[in-house]
């Protein structure tokens, strides 16, 4: 695979999303989206936890004995999320409180351990923390998409800031409720989905 | 008596994993296709779930949480930044465990599972019922009734998604809602269904 580093960064937004296409890291995706200050901080703590495991897998990948690969990639991945847990409780305690136990859960977020299977154990070190950024990224894009409009329509603000004034402030803008609900987060998705498979027909799933 | 019975249908209808927490989504989607093989997925998970949340509970209790470590001399130690690692490694190994023993005394079960059942141990579901007990300061045997719930509560969730995507084999959609888009639709309306329980209380 010689790909172009601007290449591994990019294609993973579109014509190769982990979420759209591979399937990959749907669990915490729609849990955090009802907001976007949770999606953006999910967001960047998996593009450091893909990258950088990514990176330490990839320079220990001729130490690693193949039997036991996947007990350490694991022991990598806890690691740096217990890292990037230790510092959001730290620094930022109300929003580790928000997201409660989905930081915890990037450990068993597949995009993670997929990349580090798939990419990292037969690539260089460089490439493999682009690629980790790539899909880091990917995931981002979709995550902060999904969280823009559940939190636009859905509550009338953006990261907070009211931007639709509501009915209940005296304003002019009845909330969508359905939104609110996490069942809306599956509806967005699906459509995402639709979406980017009718731009590139070649994601459509065959019969 | 009664609340503990509370806590497990609590945990299967209202706090369903994958339909209200979007726990164990990969596999809720990725396993559903056939209700034979959702079906011996949701026993495992099940499973799983009801062994290793009370093992992981008394980990918690007598050795992580602050001044759990009395009984040996450490009563400032705190262990619990040590969690996350703690309990996928529990997790690992009761996965590891059951997989010997299924293939020692049910090997039709083993067979029929094939690779789920090491897949298990990164499945979100499981690591997520887990954080919750942690999160939630459950007792041992609350944290039983949750494990059960839990696990009986995604049973459910998995066994139903496979029995309507198999009635949908014949229906014709769009092509780019085809496989994945439309199971994210079906999803999202057994949420919707599920949570017109909201509110149920015993």
């Amino acid at each position: 695979m010689a790909e172009s580093t601007q290449d591994l960064l990019t294609k993973s937004i579109l014509t190769r999303n982990p979420i759209a296409l591979l399937v990959l890291g749907i669990c915490s995706a729609l849990a955090v989206t009802g907001q976007m200050a949770t999606a953006l901080v999910m967001a960047v703590c998996v593009t450091l936890v893909t990258a950088f495991s990514s990176l330490v897998i990839s320079i220990v990948r001729f130490q690693i004995p193949s039997t036991v690969r996947i007990g350490i990639q694991i022991m990598v991945i806890a690691t740096l999320v217990i890292l990037v847990d230790q510092i959001l409780k730290a620094f930022y305690f109300d929003l580790a409180k928000q997201l409660s136990i989905y930081v915890g859960l990037i450990i068993t977020n597949c995009i993670v351990m997929g990349r580090a299977e798939g990419f990292a154990m037969s690539n260089p070190p460089v490439a493999s923390f682009m690629d980790g950024i790539g899909n880091g990224l990917g995931y981002g894009f979709v995550l902060i998409t999904v969280s823009f409009i559940r939190e636009l329509f859905g509550s009338g603000s953006l990261f907070g800031v009211e931007i639709l004034p509501l009915t209940s402030n005296g304003g002019w803008y009845l909330r969508n409720g359905l939104l609110v609900l996490p069942a809306s987060a599956f509806f967005l998705i699906a459509l995402l989905i639709w979406l980017l498979r009718t731009i590139d027909p070649n994601q459509q799933e065959k019969d | 008596m009664t609340h503990y019975l509370d806590i497990i249908l609590k945990s299967i209808f209202l706090e369903n994993l994958p339909l209200s927490f979007f726990l164990g989504m990969c596999t809720f989607l990725a396993i559903s296709k056939k209700v034979k093989t959702a079906f011996g997925l949701g026993a495992a998970v099940l499973a799983i779930l009801l062994i290793s949340t009370p093992i992981n509970n008394l980990i918690l209790n007598y050795l992580l949480k602050p001044g759990a470590l009395a009984w040996a001399g450490q009563p400032d130690l705190d262990l619990t930044f040590l969690g996350l690692l703690t309990y996928i490694a529990v997790i690992a190994a009761v996965v590891q465990v059951m997989e010997m023993a299924l293939d020692r005394f049910l090997p039709a079960l083993y067979n029929s599972l094939g690779i789920y059942l090491p897949l298990l141990t990164v499945n979100c579901a499981i690591f997520g019922a887990i954080l919750f007990m942690v999160e939630r300061d459950y007792t041992l045997a609350e944290s039983t009734a949750y494990g059960i719930g839990a696990g009986a509560g995604f049973f459910l969730a998995v066994v139903a998604l496979a029995g309507i995507r198999e009635k949908l084999e014949y229906a014709n959609p769009p092509a780019g809602l085809r496989g994945l888009g439309q199971t994210f639709i079906i999803a999202g309306l057994m949420a919707m269904a599920f949570m017109g329980l909201a509110g149920m209380e015993l």
